[in-house]
């Protein structure tokens, strides 16, 4: 079929149309970067800001990200009046910002600041309407300072969007209009998973990861303590971006030597408790496959993952792998061995990661990883974080001479340094896996290299058949569990990342303009990988000696593996249903929780009801709602005066009812 | 349904009720909100975490959609609820005096907007197409027109004394 090639012309310039989803995607292909607050290609279309307006001859002024290119547009993106009009929407939101911007820890990158400077705003018309404003310091990773928000909706849209999680939206209305939590609960009470990816695409100051620089500084200062570092694979291949890299670039010798200058008395690396994990990880998907029992293996590395689960997946806990991420591995261990061979005392040796996700703040403070309330890892930092320790410290970064690692916990093999991208688990636990089941090393597994989010593929090794799915993005996870819920698919594995496109795509990271920085980042890993002489975790000599030196015993089980909770979506009391002062015979608690709900605990109320009422018994019973008893996968559960009764039917309430009213007669 | 049920339970079933009515779909989210706030007088944030978990939706979009609109409540309002008209007409009627008059006399201020004894909650409405008898107060479904302060006192009073009335009853 013949298609006649469509142009437009965009400040005298002619273009033509291919498939761009909109005119500002055009715009930007022929070279002109429109400034924007609210446009991100990978979230809807919102047309809130009004930064992209342009005008297009015989339509008048349009904005750019809700208009469709078509042929024949002749497109002005620079006019007299859409100078004015941008420069006065800058003033007006700048009237309505806090703006502390010299002490803001945004300043330098952040959004609003750079347009007004790139636009010449230089006075501000308009009283200032918003001051300084309450910071939520109530989440141990993220840190929301409404102050600053614009009303962009970014964060909104990646939270429900990307993630399906859903922790912040728009509330109230006009000029009263801001982005909150449910019932402006602290961000740390609601259902927020952590993954800071918010804080990725905020363009001002209003989400910030909750920084931990302070307490970093403090501990290397203090003589007493003994200070080791762990890095995370992802930050080895950004964080040379704040320093001029390009993205991608390998700048593990240079963050060492950095660390090391500023104070740091051992640095490791986390890609050997990677090989750790994988290790484990295998072995405990090579017992599964063998029994096929809890199939499909869910990966367990990612904690904002993890907590997604715990919150909206109670049943599939059991499928999740019981072993601990790498982060948590490494610091379980390195206090372990280290606190022996230093001869220090625990409380001495403090571990600090670094890592490109707000969600391992969070995971480093779970109490599955504190020994006598002495946590496992004691502080984590971003990417972004370290950042601002090196340029605190004035070190030049480019300039310094490359240090390597402390041996033994940072030895790896290329399979532990793949973590940092999605897929990358995957094909480190098959490498292992193709490994132990023929004896050697059998080859790379390049199906989830792709930059797909949801990857699938059939993997034989040996005479086993596997069926395997990688995703990134909580909102694509989602899809993939609904259809194994429902029957309609069947995996052997299922490694799930709640960022997209992996840990180097981590809220803690460097924010990119270059659209391929995630892609380049990811080839860097898999670079590092073909640089190190193993690829296979089981291969790594100082796991090796770790199995036989210190994980002796029931040591692997409890250094390297956890337990999950049920969560509540949202932090909340009971509801008296039925208030009974005085006289009362019965007490029934009955959960109302997610998972209960699908269970038919609304079903069970109402036939229970029903029956008290023939029985005449409404007014001696104290009914009360919970949003759940953290024992959903036994749900409905109901508790008569006191006693828990699972997968509760309306017989088994009847028959207990009934027991307990012969024993009060 | 026995007579020993107590009200907040009757209330709680009602809940149910409505979810069922609208077979849980979230698209039927402000009907359902509609119909609970008529039980409840207003939107407890319990209910609405548990419409959020029926509805399969984050109770976020839940909280959205009842601060949007001024017609839902999000504290429990007084039994006796004082619509001000501050219309254009009522508004030149000095429509502002009597909602002073009622802030002094019930002990209400901007943000307070219902009375310690939960007895009057005001509130204030842009019109109620009744121009003609500016400037107009309505107490729950009870049109007063051509109020003027003293009216307005007396008002008050009169549902005072019959309150207290129904209590020695």
């Amino acid at each position: 079929m013949y298609m006649k090639t469509q142009t437009a012309v965009i400040d005298n310039f002619t273009i033509q149309i291919e498939d761009e989803k909109n005119l500002l995607e055009l715009i930007r292909k022929a070279n002109i970067e429109l400034p924007t607050f609210c446009y991100h290609s990978e979230i809807s279309v919102y047309g809130a800001c009004r930064m992209c307006m342009v005008e297009i001859e015989g339509r008048g002024i349009v904005p750019a990200c809700s208009t469709k290119p078509e042929g024949g547009m002749v497109v002005h993106t620079n006019t007299a009046q859409i100078r004015k009009m941008r420069k006065m929407i800058i003033e007006l939101m700048l009237a309505s910002h806090d703006q502390s911007c010299t002490t803001c820890p945004k300043s330098g990158d952040c959004k609003l600041q750079n347009i007004a400077k790139q636009l010449g705003v230089d006075k501000i018309r308009f009283k200032q309407m918003k001051t300084h404003q309450e910071l939520d310091l109530s989440s141990d990773a993220i840190i929301r300072d409404p102050g600053k928000c614009i009303l962009c909706g970014d964060c909104v849209r990646v939270c429900n969007e990307i993630q399906s999680v859903g922790a912040l939206d728009f509330a109230y209305r006009g000029a009263e209009a801001k982005v909150v939590t449910p019932f402006n609960k602290g961000i740390g009470e609601v259902e927020c998973v952590n993954c800071g990816q918010c804080v990725k695409v905020c363009p001002v100051g209003a989400l910030m990861p909750k920084y931990h620089i302070n307490d970093v500084w403090e501990a290397i200062h203090d003589k007493s303590k003994t200070v080791v570092a762990q890095i995370a694979p992802a930050v080895r291949v950004s964080l040379g971006e704040y320093f001029g890299y390009k993205p991608g670039t390998t700048t593990t010798g240079q963050i060492i030597a950095a660390l090391r200058r500023m104070g740091f008395d051992k640095v490791y690396d986390t890609s050997f408790s990677a090989d750790l994990t994988v290790i484990e990880e295998g072995r405990e998907f090579l017992d599964r496959y063998s029994k096929n029992e809890n199939l499909p293996l869910f990966t367990s590395c990612c904690p904002a993952w993890v907590k997604y689960a715990e919150q909206y997946y109670p049943d599939l806990l059991s499928n999740l792998s019981t072993c601990r991420s790498p982060q948590q591995m490494f610091g379980a261990v390195c206090k372990e061995q280290l606190v022996k061979d230093l001869k220090i005392s625990r409380e001495d040796l403090v571990v600090v990661s670094i890592m490109p996700c707000t969600a391992k703040k969070f995971e480093a403070r779970r109490d599955e990883f504190k020994t006598n309330g002495n946590p496992d890892v004691d502080y984590v930092i971003t990417t972004k974080e370290l950042s601002i320790m090196i340029k605190e410290s004035g070190i030049e970064f480019g300039k310094l001479e490359l240090s390597s690692f402390d041996m033994p916990f940072g030895f790896t093999t290329g399979a532990g340094v793949i973590f940092g991208a999605s897929g990358g688990v995957s094909e480190a636990v098959l490498r292992f896996a193709a490994y132990s089941l023929q004896k050697g090393f059998v080859g790379e597994f390049r199906q989830f290299r792709t930059g797909d989010r949801t990857k699938v593929s059939e993997i034989e090794i040996g005479d086993k058949k596997l069926r395997l799915a990688v995703v990134s993005g909580l909102a694509n996870a989602k899809k993939v569990i609904d259809k194994i819920r429902k029957g309609e698919e069947h995996y052997d594995l299922v490694e799930v990342m709640a960022c997209c496109d992996g840990c180097i795509n981590g809220g803690g990271q460097p924010v990119s303009n270059a659209s391929n920085a995630v892609a380049d980042r990811a080839k860097g890993l898999y670079d590092n990988d073909k640089m190190l002489q193993f690829h296979v975790s089981s291969e790594n000599p100082y796991i090796k000696q770790l199995y036989n030196e210190t994980l002796v015993d029931d040591k692997a089980h409890r250094l390297l593996h956890t337990t999950y909770e049920n969560r509540r979506r949202i932090l909340q009391d009971d509801i008296i249903i039925n208030e009974v002062p005085e006289n009362k015979k019965l007490e029934i608690t009955i959960c109302f929780g997610t998972s209960c709900f699908l269970r038919g605990a609304q079903t069970l109320y109402t036939q229970l009801m029903e029956y008290l009422s023939e029985r005449e018994l409404l007014g001696k019973t104290e009914f009360t709602a919970s949003f759940c008893g953290k024992q959903c996968k036994k749900g409905p559960v109901i508790s008569i005066n006191g006693k828990n009764i699972e997968h509760c039917t309306l017989e088994m309430a009847v028959a207990e009812i009934e027991a307990v009213l012969r024993l009060k007669m | 349904m026995g007579n020993d049920r107590n009200t907040f339970s009757i209330k709680f079933d009602k809940v149910c009720e409505v979810l069922d009515k609208h077979e849980c779909s979230p698209n039927k989210l402000i009907a359902i909100l509609q119909e609970i706030q008529e039980e409840y007088k207003y939107l407890p944030e319990d209910i609405m975490t548990y419409i959020a978990t029926a509805l399969g939706i984050s109770p976020g979009v839940v909280f959205g959609v009842a601060t949007f609109y001024s017609h839902f409540a999000l504290e429990p309002k007084g039994k006796y609820v004082i619509k001000v008209c501050d219309g254009t007409a009522c508004h030149v009627r000095k429509s502002k005096d009597i909602l002073q008059t009622l802030e002094k006399e019930l002990g209400l201020s901007g943000k307070k907007k219902t009375s310690d004894d939960m007895l009057f909650t005001l509130e204030t409405v842009a019109c109620l197409g009744a121009c003609g008898l500016a400037p107009v107060v309505v107490v729950n479904d009870e049109v007063h027109g051509s109020m003027t302060k003293e009216k307005t006192i007396e008002l008050i009073s009169r549902i005072r004394e019959q309150e207290r009335q129904e209590m020695n009853k």
